[in-house]
Order: structure tokens, then sequence, then C-alpha cells
């Protein structure tokens, strides 16, 4: 069990679902334990100098815009500091882009917009003390349930209000105090309606503006041109005037307001204005930079902050310097002495995929993150990964949608294993320590890194030992002519390595000379932005890039669930992170499900432009109509055709480069099946000889869910061949109903599989056969044969030995009727027929009534046939 | 009426029908009929289907006697045993006896059994050549049985498995022939065949399918048979058990409607007032019966009717078991395939377990179960109620158990 640390100040000990079961993801099974090159084992020299060999020519032959890394938030600030540097240092090129632009980018922008950095002001605790919280496009009760706890819990100490924005009624949406179900994409809208309204309603705080802003004319007269009145909103939004009226009416009257907002806002073509649109509203009225107020980024992932911080973005140099800027070049350049520096932004995750498509990008490396499932447009980025030249993934586990495709794989320490540092949402560097040895041959990515660094001629500029000497040089970079910027944690720059390990969580910037963090950022209205103002950005509501059509009138969502992480790379193989939803989803409204024919539990395909996933139909209000909602996390690996990215657009934010993963137009129609089927097995399979599986982890091995579109007749043999050897299996065969079941177990019996299939929707339900599954116990002989009926719970009844089998009497019966009065077996006879056809028992009938103590028999000894 | 004296009721053959049908007429109506019995064999009548086990040496001979010698006196019958009869004056009412003796009746039964089919092969007279049916033919083979000594079976039948089962557990080494593709044709199917064939020869027995024998061999005794291929197999011992024909002769000689059998209506009656026919040797519908379920609803019928009820003879599906030790068929009704014909599987691989369903429409029709026999009364019962099985039709072949909680 992974407790949370009570002195943490970022959760007070308190972890979430997939918190709680990180030590259920310790197992080795699923571990890259060693380096792999086209398939074979390697050693770390043949690996790193293949990639340095192949990096080097690539560069070499075609310029260093022909490689690139494509990092992740899952990576450490150090491992990050030193891809970055590698890359726009000494390569020579910006192409390093993480998975945080999916995520995080559209806020980047937009606080760079309105701050002139990328700042997130407030702080948790500024979420205990608000009298309103706003949620836009935040299902913070799922994806950041800890917060949302604190939000909850101040809501019953001080009565904060909560609203809620967003599309769907998600958990978060559920819990609030008012939900605005808006739209998909009229954010914009909403928020320049609300800026209309506090100037009506004389809610601005003019001397803030005056003081600390730039820009609110302009930006007021956009809302106005968008949202005159609130019935235009309302219009507009699709919501209720009531609904709109409560909610501005709320903002207006509460001072201490923090707007939060997440992957709703930021996932769209207009995510930098809806960024800015929010910020604007907390400028107009000076809510930012006190307790209790401000616009709040919730981030995604472990590090997607730090990440940021070093410059993990291809649009960003390092140390919160940017290409705009000659003195920031000069100031990176100097301080790492790096004669090539990147001059230019170079290529985001979208157009990093398409250059790799046209085969601009000769050589990529990918950290600890999984594209093929992650980015949309699936279909075009796995093809652009089968067709790369060389592929090189690091990563902790085997056999991704993405690592498939790799030339060389490079086995990544993973989490218990890491030493480094995060950065939260709240801008607070914390120390990760690693508390398990490095199994196998993985090593950490800073280290591969260093060590390819060296391989192509860098050794002096990566003469890392420890992360203690990157985060050093990455906090002096930090500190290094800053002028106005606020990053600046230089006074972390001279920690020794104890100091380093004993590190307390702590709040940039840490400038020199401080030795607390900051809470709180822009307390004095004051703006890293030259004039020291803040910028409000006018913005303009505008449409989705993709609209729906006649033929894909459906808006395709997508999100996270509750329990998994990402692409399951991890949280998909914990048993009990898997049952909140054992397999990809699309959830429909019922209108919708009616009318495309859909029933609850049956495989529905959604298909768009871009193109087509398979999931199972849940069917619910959740969702509007006209909109339906997938998990992002299926991979292939647990169902092929489940990943919402295969489908959704790849239309872009053109600020931000951030993918419009929440709004795809899609159509849905029902799969036409001949048979279905649930497989248990002990074994990790890859069924994909069966048109439609999926695969969780149940205690005790796997559940595979199998359909096929032809007769089970047909599909049979490919089924069987997922099964053990046929000596150890018992099956049930009903071929005019389509029904076939079957078990196998060895030699102790112990159950080893058990397969059911049938016709769609008949089979049985599946939990008595997964709790026998579980326990790993030998099976009795009649569990064994009714394991087919999946029904258990009805023991055959004990009957004892069979004495006659004509009438299958067994020797219990016989027992009871002997004590009962039976004296002869003429008497017996009567009773139970037993003996009364054959015969044959009659010998054993005689035996037993001569066994029973204090019976005396009346039965006449037989003579003899001499 | 019972106060009348009694009628004298005669019966020929003391086998187990006949056993079974003097037992019911002492329970319905003791003192209505003077019973006579006459037996061939000289010793009461025994449950002929223990013989297997009794040559297997699984059971002990005394064990197989039906009732003691002194049950018959005890009951009012009259027990003549090793007294076969030679003649019926069916006009008079008189049976002669091969002791010179003769029986007046009034009424008579004729429960003469069946004898074994001889095959035209020549050596088929050679001594160490016999068949398989009474205590007499247990005895020859266990005069031929040895360790080591070799036997051939001709007939993979019921009778010749067992037969060979019996020779092969006193040591001899058996191979049965077999004239069809698969053992037990008439009772098993394919596959069920095939686990039984595995079983056999997993406990030592050769099994040749499909082969005839051409003749036996040898000049004062057998010493071989020679094969339709063309093989010749040694063999100390030869056992025929290829088949059964009903004992008409003496029925025939009386002037009774005789085809196959002796023609019996739904009430067991002949073609001549006052004699019926009752066992093996009787032919009801154009069907002689072998087993024991049907013989024993034969004697039932013929009981209550000769008490005076209305009771007809109405055959029911027939279900047959094998008598060899740790080998569990079983298989009743009709299990060919067809198109109306839906069939349920289950096996077990590793435990060797067969169960074929046969169902048409809302009813089972057939079952063959092999390795695990237990739920067999309760398929026999539906195929012979013919009760509709719609309700438990997901959990059918999974036994009563789970049926009636289904």
């Amino acid at each position: 069990m992974t407790k949370g640390d009570p002195a943490h100040p970022a959760n007070y000990g308190r972890v979430c679902s997939k918190g709680a079961a990180l030590g259920e993801t310790l197992a080795l099974d699923r571990r890259l334990l060693h380096p792999v090159v086209n398939g074979a084992r390697a050693s770390w020299d043949e690996a790193l100098d293949l990639v340095a060999t192949r990096f080097r020519t690539a560069i070499e032959t075609h310029g260093p815009e022909s490689v690139a890394f494509y990092g992740s938030g899952q990576l450490l600030t150090e491992d990050y500091y030193v891809a970055n540097k590698l890359m726009k240092g000494f390569i020579g090129a910006a192409n390093i882009d993480t998975n945080s632009r999916l995520c995080m980018a559209s806020s980047v922008a937009g606080h760079v917009r309105a701050f002139g950095e990328d700042i997130v002001p407030g702080c948790y605790e500024d979420l205990d003390e608000a009298d309103l919280v706003v949620l836009v496009g935040s299902n913070a009760a799922w994806c950041h349930p800890i917060l949302f706890r604190r939000l909850t819990d101040a809501r019953t100490r001080r009565g904060t209000r909560l609203v809620a924005i967003d599309p769907r009624r998600s958990a978060t949406a559920a819990d609030c105090d008012l939900f605005l179900p808006l739209r998909p994409g009229t954010d914009v809208l909403l928020f320049n309606g609300l800026l209309a309204h506090l100037a009506r309603v004389g809610a601005l705080d003019t001397a803030y503006i005056e003081r600390s802003t730039a820009g609110f004319t302009a930006a007021l007269a956009a809302a106005r041109d968008d949202a005159p009145d609130i019935g235009t909103v309302a219009r507009g939004c699709g919501l209720d005037p009531a609904q709109i009226d409560a909610f501005y009416a709320a903002f207006a009257a509460t001072r201490r307001v923090v707007t939060v907002y997440s992957q709703g806002v930021n996932q769209s073509s207009q995510g930098t204005d809806k960024v800015n649109a929010i910020i604007n509203c907390h400028l107009a009225t000076g809510r930012i930079g006190g307790p209790g107020m401000g616009p709040f980024s919730f981030t995604g992932q472990p590090n997607a902050m730090g990440g940021r911080e070093v410059g993990g973005l291809a649009n960003q140099l390092a140390a919160h310097a940017g290409f705009a800027d000659a003195d920031d070049l000069a100031r990176v350049r100097d301080f790492w002495c790096a004669p090539r520096l990147a001059e230019r932004p170079g290529l985001k995750a979208i157009d990093l995929f398409a250059a790799l498509g046209e085969g601009r990008i000769r050589a990529l490396w990918v950290m600890g993150t999984n594209p093929a499932v992650s980015l949309p447009d699936g279909g075009r980025v796995r093809a652009a990964l089968a067709a790369c030249d060389f592929l090189v993934v690091s990563d902790c586990v085997v056999g991704t949608d993405t690592a498939r495709h790799a030339d060389v794989l490079l086995p990544a320490a993973a989490w218990g294993e890491k030493a480094g540092t995060v950065t939260n949402s709240e801008r607070r560097i914390s120390r990760q320590r690693a508390f398990m040895p490095l199994p196998g041959e993985a090593r950490p990515d800073w280290w591969m890194l260093t060590e390819v660094a060296r391989r192509l001629g860098h050794g002096d500029a990566f003469p890392y030992k420890t992360p203690a000497d990157i985060f050093r040089e990455h906090a002096a970079l930090s500190g290094f002519r800053t002028g106005r910027r606020l990053f600046d944690i230089s006074g972390l720059a001279a920690l020794s390595d104890a100091a380093y390990e004993a590190l307390d969580p702590v709040q940039w910037p840490v400038p020199a000379g401080q030795k607390d963090g900051t809470a709180r950022l822009f307390t004095q209205g004051r703006f890293p932005t030259a004039d020291g103002r803040a910028r409000l950005i006018p913005v303009r509501q505008a449409a989705p890039a993709n609209a729906p059509s006649l033929g894909a009138p459906l808006v395709l969502n997508t999100g996270r669930l509750r329990d998994q992480w990402h692409t399951m790379t991890r949280t998909g193989d914990v048993p009990r992170l898997r049952m909140q939803a054992p397999e990809a989803f699309v959830a429909v409204h019922p209108t919708d499900a009616a009318a495309a024919g859909l029933r609850a539990g049956a495989l529905a395909e959604v298909t768009s432009a871009w193109g087509r996933a398979v999931a199972r139909v849940s069917i619910g209000d959740d969702v509007a109509t006209g909109q339906i909602f997938m998990p992002m996390h299926w991979t292939d690996e647990a169902m092929p055709g489940g990943s919402p990215g295969r489908v959704a657009n790849p239309a872009c934010d053109p600020i931000s480069g951030q993918p419009e993963l929440k709004h795809t137009p899609v159509r849905l129609a029902p799969v036409a099946l001949g048979w279905e089927g649930l497989l248990l097995s002990r074994r990790r399979l890859r069924p994909e000889a069966i048109e439609h599986w999926s695969r969780t982890p149940i205690e005790g091995g796997h559940a595979y869910r199998l359909a096929g579109a032809g007769s089970a007749q047909d599909d049979l043999d490919r089924v069987l061949a997922l099964l053990g050897d046929r000596s150890g299996r018992a099956e049930l065969r009903d071929a005019r109903r389509g029904v076939f079941r079957c078990s196998t177990t060895d030699e102790t019996g112990r159950l080893l599989d058990c397969l059911m299939m049938g016709a769609p929707g008949t089979l049985p339900d599946p939990g008595w056969l997964l709790a026998t599954f579980a326990s790993d116990a030998p099976l009795e002989a009649g569990t064994r044969r009714n394991l087919l009926t999946a029904r258990g719970g009805v023991p055959a009844p004990a009957t004892g030995d069979i004495v006659c089998s004509c009438f299958g009497i067994g020797a219990d019966a016989i027992l009871d009727a002997v004590r009962a009065g039976s004296r002869t077996t003429a008497e017996l006879g009567k009773v139970l027929k037993c003996g009364t056809n054959c015969g044959s028992c009659l010998p054993e009938l005689r035996q037993l009534l001569a066994l029973q103590p204090g019976i005396q028999t009346r039965e006449q000894p037989c003579p003899s046939l001499s | 009426m019972h106060a009348a004296a009694p009628e004298r009721l005669l019966i020929i053959g003391h086998g187990m029908a006949s056993t079974r049908l003097v037992e019911e007429l002492v329970e319905r109506v003791p003192g209505r009929f003077k019973i006579t019995l006459l037996g061939a064999e000289p010793r009461p009548a025994y449950n002929r289907i223990l013989l297997s086990p009794v040559l297997a040496g699984e059971r002990a001979p005394d064990d197989i006697l039906i009732h003691p010698a002194d049950w018959y006196a005890r009951h009012g019958v009259a027990l003549h045993c090793g007294i076969p009869a030679t003649a019926i004056d069916a006009g008079a009412r008189r049976v002669a006896t091969s002791d010179g003796r003769s029986f007046d009746y009034d009424r008579l039964v004729i429960a003469t059994g069946s004898s074994p089919l001889m095959p035209a092969l020549p050596g088929a007279g050679l001594p160490g050549v016999v068949s398989f049916r009474d205590v007499e033919d247990v005895a020859a083979m266990l005069d031929r049985a040895g360790e080591g000594r070799h036997a051939v079976v001709i007939g993979g039948g019921l009778l010749g498995l067992e037969a060979a089962h019996g020779l092969a557990q006193r040591g001899m080494a058996v191979t049965v022939l077999h004239l069809m593709p698969h053992l037990m044709e008439r009772q098993l199917d394919a596959e069920a065949a095939g686990l039984l064939r595995g079983a056999l020869e997993s406990r030592g027995l050769s099994i040749c399918t499909g082969m005839t024998a051409q003749e036996i061999l040898g000049t004062d005794h057998v010493s071989g048979v020679r094969l339709a291929d063309g093989r010749c197999l040694m063999a100390d011992l030869v056992v025929l058990a290829i088949g059964v024909r009903p004992r008409v002769d003496l029925a025939r000689s009386a002037g009774l409607a005789v085809a196959r059998g002796i023609v019996v209506d739904d009430a067991l009656r002949t073609s001549a007032p006052g004699i019926y026919a009752l066992g093996e040797c009787a032919e009801h519908c154009g069907t002689c019966h072998g087993l024991v379920a049907p013989l024993y609803e034969m004697a039932r019928s013929l009981a209550a009717h000769l008490s005076g009820s209305e009771a007809l003879y109405c055959p029911s599906p027939t279900a047959t078991r094998l008598k060899v030790s740790g080998i569990d068929v079983f298989s009743a009704g009709d299990f060919t395939e067809g198109p109306e014909v839906e069939d349920i599987v289950l096996r077990d691989f590793r435990l060797g377990h067969y169960a074929r369903l046969t169902v048409r429409g809302d009813r089972l029709v057939g079952a063959v179960l092999y390795g695990n026999t237990g739920d067999a009364p309760f398929f026999a019962d539906l195929i012979q109620s013919g009760r509709s099985i719609c309700a438990m039709r997901d959990t059918l072949i999974f036994g009563p158990a789970l049926c009636a909680a289904a």
C-alpha cells in the first residue's frame, strides 16, 4: 500500500486511486530491462553507439533539423534539462517537443500573452481560501482528486460555491453547486459575456486596470461585440439564461474567486484565446495575486511544469528564455557555451509527426510517452512511426504501441527508481527520491542522453554524474542574466549533494540569496512584461476547426477516467484500477443511441474523416445529445481500435499548437457481430486473429472480450488457438445455438483458462467466473464441470459414491433409507428403486446393509452357484 | 375369485425375465396362480448381466443368483432346474419335458430367451471356441484362460467387450475383432466409441475394427484365427459374441406365429390362446429386445395382465450400460445426426469424459455418455417421458442439479 507524505504541502498525505495503487505497478514482468536493437538484446554500448551514429549521420547529411526528441511530462526536470540542452544547444535545432503539447500548451501561450511569462500566479492554498471556484473544462474530481477534495472541504468549511462549466456532466459537474453544460467550444463567448457583464454591473476594478494592465479597452470591445447581452450568450452557448445569470452574478459579487481550467479549455483550436478570455476577467477585476483568487491552470502530468521550466517545448528556449529575444538567445548561448544554439522554434508535436511522415525527420527519440496512442489522427502517426528511418524509444515498459516501431529500445528507470525533481501546478519543486534499485540494465533518461551527447563529441558540456549536477546547472542558468523574468531558482544553484538530497518542497521563484520559496506572484500588480503591466487580450468566439456535418453529425469529446493514467502502460495492468472501466467505451445520449440503433453493451463504430474506433456502448445522459465521449487511454495492447486518437482530428490552436482533442465530428454505427466471447486466461495474449478484442487484467490473469462478424463456428479455430493444450480442457458445444464454452486446468486442477462464446448479448454474467478464476486453488471436480455453466453457487447434490447406476442412487441416499428403516434390498428398491433394474448393484446394497452397525438385516445369505 | 382353485401357470424358461414375472405375481396376487417354472439350466435363475464381472474375477459367482433356491418353495413356486421343455401341445394345454414328464397348464408363458449366433466360419466347431451366454460358457473360458495365453474375441459389441475385458483381467492377451468401423456401433457414436477404444487399449486390449475373421485355425483345438487381411492371430481361446437369436423352435413346432421371435401383442399374447411369450424370445411390434430394462417392463406388463389389470406393454427407449469396471458408458434413445437434430456436447479431455445429447424440437431424444454416467437416469427419464426441455435447455447437459436450479 502506498501512503502519502503527511508533511508534503501539495497533498498533506492524501493520494488518489492511482497513487494508492502505485505499489501494484512495481512488478517487473512488463519492464524493459535491457537495450534492444532491431528486436534483439544488445549491450548499452552497442545501443548508444548506434543511436549516436544514426543521429550524427542524419545531422551531417540532412542538417540538425532532420532529428528530433519527443519527451513527456513523465521525465524528471533533470532528464528534460539534458535533452533540451543537447537538442537546442549542441545539435543546434529546436526539434524537441513533448506530450505536454497535448495538455498544457494553450495555458503556456495564454500565460505568456497575458503575463509576459509562463506563470501560474497562485497556489493550492487559494483553493482553500476562495469563496467561489469556477471549474472550466476540468474534471478535477477524477483528474485532480486531491485538489478537488480541497475544494469540497472548503465548501464544507467556509461555504465555497463550486461552478462547473463543461459540455459533459462529469463527476465534477455532478458534484458542483451550479453546472453550465455549454455547447462545445463556446468558452470564449461565455467569458466574453462575463467580461461584458462585469463592466455592465460595475464590478470591474478600474484602479487595478489602470495601474496594472494594458489592452482593457480593446478586450472589452471585443467581448461586447461577441456578447452584447445574456440572450446572445445563452443562444451561442446553448445555455439557459438563468444559469448564465446565476454564474455571472456570483462571479460579480465574489472577490475571492478562482477559475480553474484544464484540458477542456486547452485542447481546442481556440485554446489560447479561451485561457486569455478567462484571465481577462481576473485582470479586469483585479482578482489575481491575492489569497483565494486568480486564474489557475491545473496541470496533468507529474512534471509537465518542470518540462516547461527547462524549455522542453519546441517554441521555448530554456529557463523561460524565448527565441524572439536576442538577449535571451545570447544568455543561453553564453551560459551553455553553445556556439550552435538553435535560433528559431522547432516543430511542435503535430507538425513534428507530420514531418516524420514526410521523411523530413530522419531520426527520432521518443522518451517515456506513447504518441501512437495519444496524438490525434493516430493512423497517420502510426504510419509515420512505422516509416521512420530511425526510431529510438526509451521507456520503462515493453510493448507499447509506439515501441513496436522502434529500431532501438532503451530501458528507462521507472518511478520508484528515479531520482530528481518535479514541479507541480503551484510551481512547487519536489524531490523525487529513488527507493528501489535499478532493475536489470535500466538507467535514467538523463544518463542515456548524457552518454549520447558524449558520443556526439559534446562530453565537456555534459559532465553530469548525478541528477544534482544537472539541477545545479539548471538553477544557475535560471539566475544567469535573469532580467525581469520571474523563473529564477538560482537560490538553489549551490546546493550540496546532501542538501539536494534533503531538499524540501519549495515554490519558485527562489532567487539567489532567498532561502524560501514564493507562494503567490503578482501580489503587487507588477508583471514580467516590458512595461510591468499584464495584458488583456481581445478575443472573439470562433467555432471549432471542424464543424459537424450530415455525414458526421456528432461531436466526439475525449477525456480521462478516474483510475487510469495516460496510455495504461502502468495503471492498465492493475486489476483494481481497471474495474471502473474494463473496456474502451463510447458514452452516448439515449436519444442518439436510439437513432443509431445501439444497445448498451454492444460494440459501436465511431468514424471520422481521420479514422475509426470501436468501443462498447454506454448509454446515459451525462453526455448531451449530439455529443459522444470516449476515454483517451485505450491502446492496441488493451483494445485495438479503442483509441479515440485514431478518430480525433489534428486541427490545432494556431498559437499554442495544441490539438483540438475535445472536438471531432464523427458518425456512430453499430458493429454487426456474429458472436461474442469472454476468455479468462493466466497468460497475456494478443489475439490479433480475432476481429475485435480487448484485454483487461483481472485477479490471477487477464480477461479478454472477443467478438467477430462471422459465425462462431467459422472463428472457433482462431479462438481455440489462444488456449492451452487441449489435454487439460473441458468443453461444451451447442452448435445450433452458437454456444462454445471451455475451460483448461493443469494436472493439479488449477484453472488455466476459461472461454465462453455465444450469440451477441447472450454471454453469461462473468461475476462468478471471475471470482473462481481469482482463486488460484485447484478446482474440485464438481466446480470444474459446472464452470462451463458460468453460474456456480449450485453445488451438485451430495450423493456419495453412486451405487445403483441405473437410477443414479448414491451411498448417502441408501444409508439414509437404511436409517429410515429399510432392511432388505427389496425394501431399498421400493424406496429408492435402486437395484430394481439390472440388479448389478445388489451385492453392494447387501454390503451396505450388512455394514450398518446395530442394524439387523433380514437379507438371506446367498447360496453358492456350485 | 381368489377362493377358486388356483390357475396353473406354467413358465418355460428360468431366466431374468421369468423370475421377474414370478416376483411380480407373488407380490401382486399371491396364491392366484399355481406356478411351475421349467429351467433348462441346472440351477436357479441368476443375473446374467453379472457374468461379465464373474469372468473378470470382480465378483464371486455366489453373488449373482437372483434368489436362493428355497425362495421359490417359500412362495409356492415349483421350480424344476435342468429340465428343458421339448414340446408344447397347445390344444391339450400340455408341455413335455426332456425327462419324459409332462406338465398341464391353464396358461403358459414361453420365456426361452435366446442363443448365441454362431458364424459359419471354418473351425467354429473346434474345442476352445466358445460363446458367452451362461455359467457354463464362463467356466469354459476360465478353463482356457491363464497368464500369457491368447484370446480372440469376435464381436466388439457389449458382450464381446465385456468378455474381452474379463479375459484380460485373467491375464490373457486379448484381441477384439469387430466388423464395423467403431465399437458398439448400435449403442455408441463414433466419439464415445473412440474413447472406449482408447480406454480398452490402455488396459492392454488389442482392437481391430473393420475386420472379420476368415477362419478359425487348429486341428484338435483352436490355435489361431486367420483374418480377412490374411494375418494370423494366435489364440488359445476364441469367444464368439456376434449377436443372439431368439429361441423359437419350441413355439414354432407348436404352430405359434413366429417371425424373428415369437410374435406377441401388447398383452404379450401369442397367436395361441392361453400362451404368452416373454423376454428375448418374444417379438413385439417387429422388435426383439436383448436388454434387461424392456424385458423387465414386459414382465411387469404380463404380470399385470395375468393379475387382471389392463396393462399393456409399451416399450420405452432402451438404455445401455457397459459392465467393464472403471469404464462408464451409457446410451439411450436416438442419437443419429440429422438436419432437425441439435447436438449438445460436453467433453472433458483430461478426464476422458464425453456426453452428447440430441434434441429434436423441445424434446430430448437421445443421449450418449462416456466416463461420467451419473446423470444417465435423468436423461433416460427425459427421453422416456418426452417432457419439454425448453426451460432447462441451457443447463440440460449439466444434469438435474443445475436444471432444477434453472
